[in-house]
């Protein structure tokens, strides 16, 4: 399957998701004023994936500096697509969720998402 | 000759340039924007200010509070300055980031249309009566509430303001000329 391959910008995040080397990850800062369409490749990419893809286990983590209130609801889509990829076709998620050391903010965030989708979730400090 | 008293009292046309650096520095402003606002000019806004805190070594915790809140308060002004692009002379708003006090402090000042001034208000006193349990609730609702609102914030920006200040959002309405008011915002972000 295609490999989605975005570079990061001021204001949006890296993103690469690539099936075939297992790599799936969003990172940088997130800060687009039409997260919809933004964030709407990654929405088709997943799509594509849940009905192409079968026992994969998938490690997608999410590195971002920042993220605007846009991007929270489409960063909330996302994982409820990876909700649906999980547990069906052999395949499973886990998501892991980076936040800097002293970034409680972030923290708080990767915990309201854990708490808001049912997903393997591991916050990890860096 | 050309000190700053002379500077200070000479009656040119171009004295407000002083008065308004002098303004500036007893506000301990760092910077005031006053024109358009998009995408472009939030990045480099942000860019500067991202300059200013990192230049006087501010704590990474502190600077992405005040960066995440400056995001907010600026797409909310270029979404409401979309609202009025009918009327060009109301695309105009301002936007100030200060420090004071051991605290931060961003001001906003941008004209909505009467028809929305209810809503807002309605907003804004919802936010201010809740607790930090309470925000967090409200916002988690509303982000999983589904389709975002054709004004692409679904809300979200306000309350998410209020919960990383740690602060009650203060704010006003000035009456302008029909159908348009002033609303003022003032958001402290404390340093501890």
């Amino acid at each position: 399957m295609d490999v989605l391959n975005l570079k990061g910008t001021d204001d949006t995040p890296t993103i690469v998701l690539n099936a075939e080397e297992k790599v799936f990850n969003i990172s940088g800062r997130s800060l687009p004023e039409d997260a919809a369409s933004f964030y709407n490749p990654v929405l088709t990419w997943l799509d594509d994936f849940a009905t192409t893809q079968s026992g994969v286990a998938m490690k997608f983590e999410v590195k971002l500096e920042y993220f605007n209130t846009a991007s929270s609801k489409l960063l909330l889509d996302i994982f409820s697509k990876l909700e649906s990829i999980n547990s069906n076709n052999g395949n499973s998620v886990n998501l892991e969720w980076y936040y800097e050391d002293d970034d409680e903010d972030m923290m708080e965030a990767g915990e309201e998402y854990s708490e808001l989708v049912e997903l393997n979730f591991t916050l990890k400090q860096y | 000759m050309s000190n700053l008293e002379d500077l200070k009292n000479a009656a040119t046309p171009l004295n407000f340039i002083y008065k308004l650096h002098e303004g500036m520095m007893s506000k301990n402003l760092k910077l005031i924007y006053e024109g358009d606002f998009s995408q472009d000019i939030l990045k480099a806004v942000l860019s500067m200010t991202e300059k200013q805190l990192e230049s006087i070594g501010e704590d990474g915790k502190i600077k992405k509070k005040v960066f995440n809140i400056m995001v907010e308060c600026l797409q909310n002004i270029c979404k409401h300055t979309e609202d009025n692009k009918i009327k060009i002379n109301h695309k105009s708003a301002i936007f100030m980031v200060g420090f004071e006090n051991e605290e931060y402090f961003i001001c906003t000042g941008n004209p909505i249309k009467q028809e929305n001034v209810e809503l807002l208000k309605m907003k804004l006193a919802e936010i201010n009566n809740l607790d930090k349990e309470g925000l967090k609730a409200l916002y988690m609702e509303v982000v999983s509430r589904g389709a975002i609102s054709d004004r692409g914030g679904a809300g979200l920006g306000l309350i998410d303001i209020a919960r990383k200040s740690g602060k009650k959002l203060e704010y006003s309405f000035e009456e302008m000329e029909k159908d348009y008011l002033f609303f003022s915002l003032l958001i402290r972000i404390p340093r501890n």
